[in-house]
């Protein structure tokens, strides 16, 4: 029988796939800065703290290094642990137990340990919170080997991957996009993975391959519902997971439709957009290609607080449809 | 606790710690480990001179009572986690020199199959999570490790070595509190040798003992003379029995000495030659505890030589072992990044 599907925010259906955990598994706990009674600086937590107490929902000290390096070691002897960092930008002030321990732990080992650790990144700009609470880390995380990176644009893939994450052996980042909190969406109820390392084709087309992550995912589900009424028909391929990428989905695309856009909202230069662009470069697809790759990521400057020059900073819509535009017309 | 003999015990009622609670073949087995860690690094040390092993390495030769005396009244199942100087504490958790060996030569036959080396040396079988490169890194993984042990009530404790140098990094102090709030059953282990490298503690650290670090997170300080094996293992032993009784961590400082330089590039500027000298003389961990050995009557000439001859053929063979192994294949190369999934 097929399962129950709601209309759920993003940020319940994280909240769901963490109490879905829980409840199948006691390993699984919660811990972060705020997470309890307060429901986390997003209210993604929320209530759990009730249903789960304080020994499974974890408030910690403000201290993102121990804490991450404690979920660390709760992964290698045992427990499965969830930490949220309050914003994805404390990653910076946790790098050394990420980068160092939580991804290399296995390999200096010998396989001896696995380090089933996840954690959680609210992510990105548009909250106004300026240049220290609203940064795209997800590229640093994605070029380290042994972690498994992720962004969900959907709630249903939200809950789905987190809870595939939860059950990965490895390490999983997942980014969380704040503005996508309360995005809502159909949710199925219990338990289901959506796995880590495939991409998604949101929408077929012929014209142009517009491959995004997280929010830039509607923002090019967007521009192209505009650009079909010129007539230019766009494939949108959510790349959900950075590392492992989902190479094929985009070569086979890009072969098909010979005309390639990355959108994606962290600064533009040495990022996932580069990634896509090179990878192309050097597969089959190549011969394909009918025009230059083109991306359209983040300005070169950090987040700025007013909200215009917030906005002009990263990919918008009427963005994406002019470059679409000129990709397909032969303007590049 | 399996003396001797009641008329033993009595005898013994006036002597230190360890000469009270453990039976002469305990101690003997000791020594026989003291003398294992020398040796070993000993030999990894002339096998680096002639070019067997690469990359470097970080001895601990003066400071094998520490590691002995800190995991004497651990169980199996207890566990630690180490630093870049941590042959000792290997050794001392139960680990084989022969796959320590073979790990240093890069071999499959090693603890880590050849993919971690010195720094990362391991045996996570035996309860060693791991050497740590990164100075402090083992701290906070200590802590979750204890967090495990109360969460899943394993009863396991969790000894965390560091460094002098560790005490200021922000992760030690992160990890404290968090040991302290949670009163997890934590052994924050400090081996101060006097220096970070070449910088000595007088000229790194605001506090004269890093024991006093301890008041800060409302545990308790404990500094043990860390060449005399029984001052290790009494705090040792009071730290466990604290830590098993749910009361929470403790800060042992031990302080001790490293007779070789930092790694195999340092060139002994920072440090005199008569301050070496001096501990090599006369502080010497091993050195003392055979003294008192000898003096309380528990080993004589014979028994100490017997137990250098089965060290002398351990290292040996170990070595051997490790030449003869074979080498990873550069195929495999991926192995170990991810956890493999059918």
């Amino acid at each position: 029988m097929d399962a129950v599907v709601r209309e759920l925010s993003y940020a319940q259906a994280i909240q769901e796939a963490m109490a879905t955990a829980m409840e199948m598994d006691e390993r699984v706990f919660l811990m972060g800065e705020d997470i309890g009674v307060y429901g986390g600086a997003f209210q993604v937590t929320g209530d759990l703290v009730e249903r789960f107490g304080t020994e499974r929902v974890i408030d910690t000290p403000i201290s993102e290094l121990g804490g991450a390096g404690v979920a660390v070691g709760a992964a290698v002897t045992g427990m499965r642990p969830i930490f949220e960092f309050q914003f994805s930008d404390f990653a910076t002030l946790a790098m050394e137990q990420i980068v160092n321990q939580a991804a290399k732990m296995r390999f200096m080992l010998g396989g001896e340990v696995s380090v089933p650790v996840v954690m959680r990144f609210p992510a990105g700009s548009g909250t106004g919170a300026a240049a220290q609470h609203s940064q795209s880390l997800e590229a640093w995380l994605g070029h380290v080997p042994g972690l498994k990176v992720i962004q969900p644009a959907t709630p249903h893939d939200a809950k789905g991957m987190l809870l595939a994450a939860i059950a990965d052996p490895d390490p999983v980042m997942i980014f969380e996009h704040k503005l996508l909190y309360k995005m809502k969406g159909p949710v199925p109820e219990g338990y289901y993975t959506v796995p880590i390392g495939k991409a998604e084709i949101r929408r077929e087309g012929r014209d142009l391959t517009i491959v995004a992550t997280s929010i830039m995912v509607h923002k090019a589900l967007e521009a192209a519902a505009a650009l079909e009424a010129e007539g230019i028909d766009v494939e949108v391929i959510d790349l959900r997971t950075i590392r492992p990428m989902d190479k094929q989905t985009i070569i086979e695309s890009v072969k098909k439709t010979s005309r390639l856009l990355c959108v994606y909202e962290a600064v533009k230069t040495l990022g996932i957009g580069a990634e896509v662009s090179a990878m192309i470069a050097e597969s089959d697809a190549f011969d394909y290609l009918d025009a230059p790759i083109v991306r359209l990521g983040g300005a070169e400057t950090p987040i700025p607080y007013n909200p215009e020059l917030e906005k002009a900073t990263v990919p918008q819509v009427p963005g994406i449809i002019a470059a679409a535009r000129d990709l397909v017309k032969g303007v590049r | 606790m399996d003396l001797a003999s009641k008329a033993g015990a009595d005898s013994r009622a006036n002597l230190p710690f360890v000469y009270r609670q453990y039976s002469a073949e305990q101690l003997k087995q000791v020594l026989h480990k003291m003398y294992l860690i020398r040796r070993f690094e000993e030999g990894a040390e002339e096998c680096y001179t002639r070019g067997l092993i690469h990359g470097t390495m970080h001895l601990s030769i003066g400071q094998e009572a520490s590691a002995m005396g800190i995991c004497m009244p651990l169980a199996e199942d207890d566990q630690i986690t180490s630093t870049h100087r941590g042959h000792g504490h290997c050794i001392a958790k139960g680990a084989e020199v022969k796959r320590m060996f073979a790990e240093f030569f890069g071999k499959t036959t090693g603890y880590c199959k050849g993919r971690g080396g010195s720094m990362h040396i391991a045996d996570v079988a035996k309860g060693n999570l791991g050497a740590n490169g990164i100075v402090a890194g083992g701290i906070p993984i200590a802590v979750g490790a204890g967090l495990s042990s109360k969460m899943m009530k394993t009863g396991k404790v969790v000894v965390s070595f560091f460094g002098d140098g560790a005490n200021n990094e922000g992760a030690f102090h992160e990890a404290l509190n968090m040991a302290a709030i949670w009163k997890l059953p934590v052994i924050f282990v400090c081996e101060n040798n006097g220096y970070g490298m070449s910088t000595s503690t007088a000229r790194s650290t605001a506090v004269k003992n890093i024991a006093e670090r301890a008041a800060a997170y409302s545990m308790p300080g404990v500094i043990v003379n860390g060449n005399i094996f029984s001052e290790v293992a009494e705090a040792s032993h009071q730290a466990v029995a604290r830590a098993r009784a749910g009361e929470g961590p403790t800060l042992i400082e031990s302080k001790t000495y490293r007779h070789r330089g930092h790694s195999k590039s340092d060139r002994n500027r920072y440090r005199t030659k008569e301050e070496i000298e001096d501990w090599m003389s006369n502080r010497d961990p091993i050195t003392l505890f055979e003294g008192e050995m000898r003096e309380f009557g528990l080993i004589d000439d014979k028994g100490i030589q017997a137990i250098r001859d089965a060290v002398a053929q351990e290292i040996a063979d170990g070595i051997e072992f490790a030449k003869t192994s074979p080498s990873p294949d550069i195929e495999n190369i991926q192995d170990f990044v991810y956890t493999e999934q059918a």
